[in-house]
C-alpha cells in the first residue's frame, strides 16, 4: 500500500540561487552611475533659485563650477566664492579658468561651460564681477544653475 | 589512497556582501542632472568702439533696483508676473513699415501677431531687450527676470513652430530650430553694467 501513499504536497520553496546575480546587476548599475562629489563645500551650500526655462547641462566633463554663497559660520559678511576646494576672491577666477583649460584639449576649449551655482540671497554685484572676469579670459559660455520650479517662488520668502 | 577533494567555497553569503555594497552605492548616488539657464556672454569690446545707434522704440528697457523692484521702459512699475506678457508684446509687435525695413534688408514681420504699434519695436530681429540691475539686487529676482525674458522668447518660438510645423520648438530638427533662432525670433538680451 505504501507504494500508492500520496505524497504530501507543500509549497515549493522559491529558489534564491539567482539572487546574488540580480543584486550584482543592480550593484554594477549603481557603481557605474554614481558620481562621487569631487569638491567639498567650504562655504554654506548655496540654495539654488528656481526657474522654468531651464536647459540640461550635457557633457559633465566640460563643465566647471563656481560656487557663490555665504560663509559657513557666518563670520564673514557678504558673498563668498568657492573655486575647486578653496574659498577664493574674484581675482582668482581667470587662473581657475586657465587651470581648467589646461586639462582639456584645444578643440574642447570653446565648448567649456562655466556653471555658476549661486545662492538665492547672493548679490548681483558678485555675479557681475565673476562674469566680467570670465569675459576677460573669453570664457563666454555660462550657465546659471537653477532647479526646476516656478521662478516666482524665489521671491516669496 | 583516497583522493581528497578540495572543499567548495560556500557562496551563500555572497548575496549579503553584494547587498551591503548595493545599499552603500544606493545611498551615495546622486541622480541629479544639472539644469540651468544658459547664456552667452558678449565678447570683450575694445574701449574705443562706438556703440551702435539704436532707435529707442526698438529697445525694451528693464531696470531692477536694489529693492528688487522692476521698472520697464523707464516709467512703468511692474510686477514680475506681468513681465513676460509685456516682453512678448514688445518682441512680437512688428510695427515697421515695408519702406522703413527695406533699408535694412528686412521684410515686414508677417508672422508677428502684435499690435503693430509704430511706437514699439519694428521687427523681432531689431527688438532688443536691455536689462540693467543694481549691484545690490538679489540673485533670486535677477534669475526670475532672466527666466521671464527667456520664457517670452521660448513662448513665441513655440507658437511659430506650432503654426508652421505643427510641433513644439524643441521637437523640430536642428535646421528648423536654427532658422527660428536666427531669422524669426532671435534672442537679443543685452545686459548693461549694473549701477553701483
Amino acid at each position: 500500500m505504501s507504494k500508492f501513499k500520496k505524497k504530501k504536497k507543500g509549497m515549493p520553496g522559491i529558489s534564491t540561487a539567482s539572487l546574488p546575480d540580480i543584486v550584482f546587476m543592480l550593484l554594477f548599475f549603481f557603481m557605474v552611475t554614481t558620481v562621487m562629489r569631487e569638491t567639498e563645500m567650504k562655504i554654506k551650500k548655496p540654495q539654488l533659485p528656481k526657474a522654468t526655462e531651464v536647459q540640461k547641462l550635457e557633457k559633465k566633463s566640460l563643465v566647471s563650477y563656481i560656487y557663490v554663497g555665504k560663509s559657513k559660520d557666518g563670520s564673514v559678511k557678504g558673498d563668498q566664492i568657492q573655486l575647486n576646494d578653496k574659498v577664493s576672491s574674484v581675482d582668482q577666477v581667470p587662473a581657475f579658468i586657465f587651470q581648467v583649460r589646461s586639462k582639456h584639449s584645444e578643440s574642447d576649449i570653446p565648448k567649456l561651460t562655466t556653471s555658476i551655482k549661486a545662492d538665492v540671497d547672493a548679490n548681483v554685484g558678485t555675479i557681475t564681477d565673476i562674469k566680467q572676469k570670465l569675459r576677460d579670459v573669453n570664457a563666454l559660455k555660462i550657465n546659471y544653475s537653477t532647479l526646476k520650479g516656478s521662478a516666482f517662488d524665489n521671491l516669496k520668502n | 589512497m583516497a583522493r581528497r577533494d578540495t572543499p567548495e567555497i560556500n557562496a551563500g553569503s555572497m548575496a549579503d556582501i553584494a547587498f551591503l555594497l548595493l545599499i552603500f552605492f544606493l545611498v551615495t548616488t546622486t541622480m541629479d542632472i544639472d539644469t540651468g539657464i544658459s547664456r552667452k556672454l558678449p565678447e570683450k569690446q575694445p574701449e574705443d568702439v562706438e556703440p551702435p545707434v539704436l532707435k529707442m522704440k526698438n529697445v525694451f528697457e528693464v531696470n531692477i533696483n536694489r529693492r528688487n523692484e522692476i521698472l520697464v521702459e523707464g516709467d512703468q512699475y511692474m510686477q514680475i508676473e506681468e513681465l513676460r506678457e509685456a516682453a512678448k508684446k514688445f518682441i512680437d509687435n512688428g510695427g515697421g513699415t515695408a519702406e522703413a525695413l527695406a533699408n535694412e534688408n528686412l521684410k515686414v514681420c508677417s508672422w508677428c501677431e502684435g499690435a503693430k504699434d509704430p511706437e514699439s519695436s519694428d521687427h523681432p530681429k531689431k527688438a532688443i531687450i536691455s536689462l540693467q540691475s543694481d549691484r545690490g539686487t538679489s540673485y533670486a529676482t535677477y534669475i526670475a527676470v532672466q527666466n521671464e525674458l527667456v520664457g517670452a522668447y521660448n513662448e513665441l518660438r513655440d507658437r511659430y513652430a506650432n503654426k508652421k510645423y505643427g510641433r513644439d520648438f524643441d521637437k523640430l530638427t536642428s535646421e528648423q530650430q536654427k532658422e527660428i533662432k536666427t531669422e524669426i525670433y532671435p534672442q537679443i538680451i543685452s545686459e548693461a553694467e549694473p549701477t553701483k
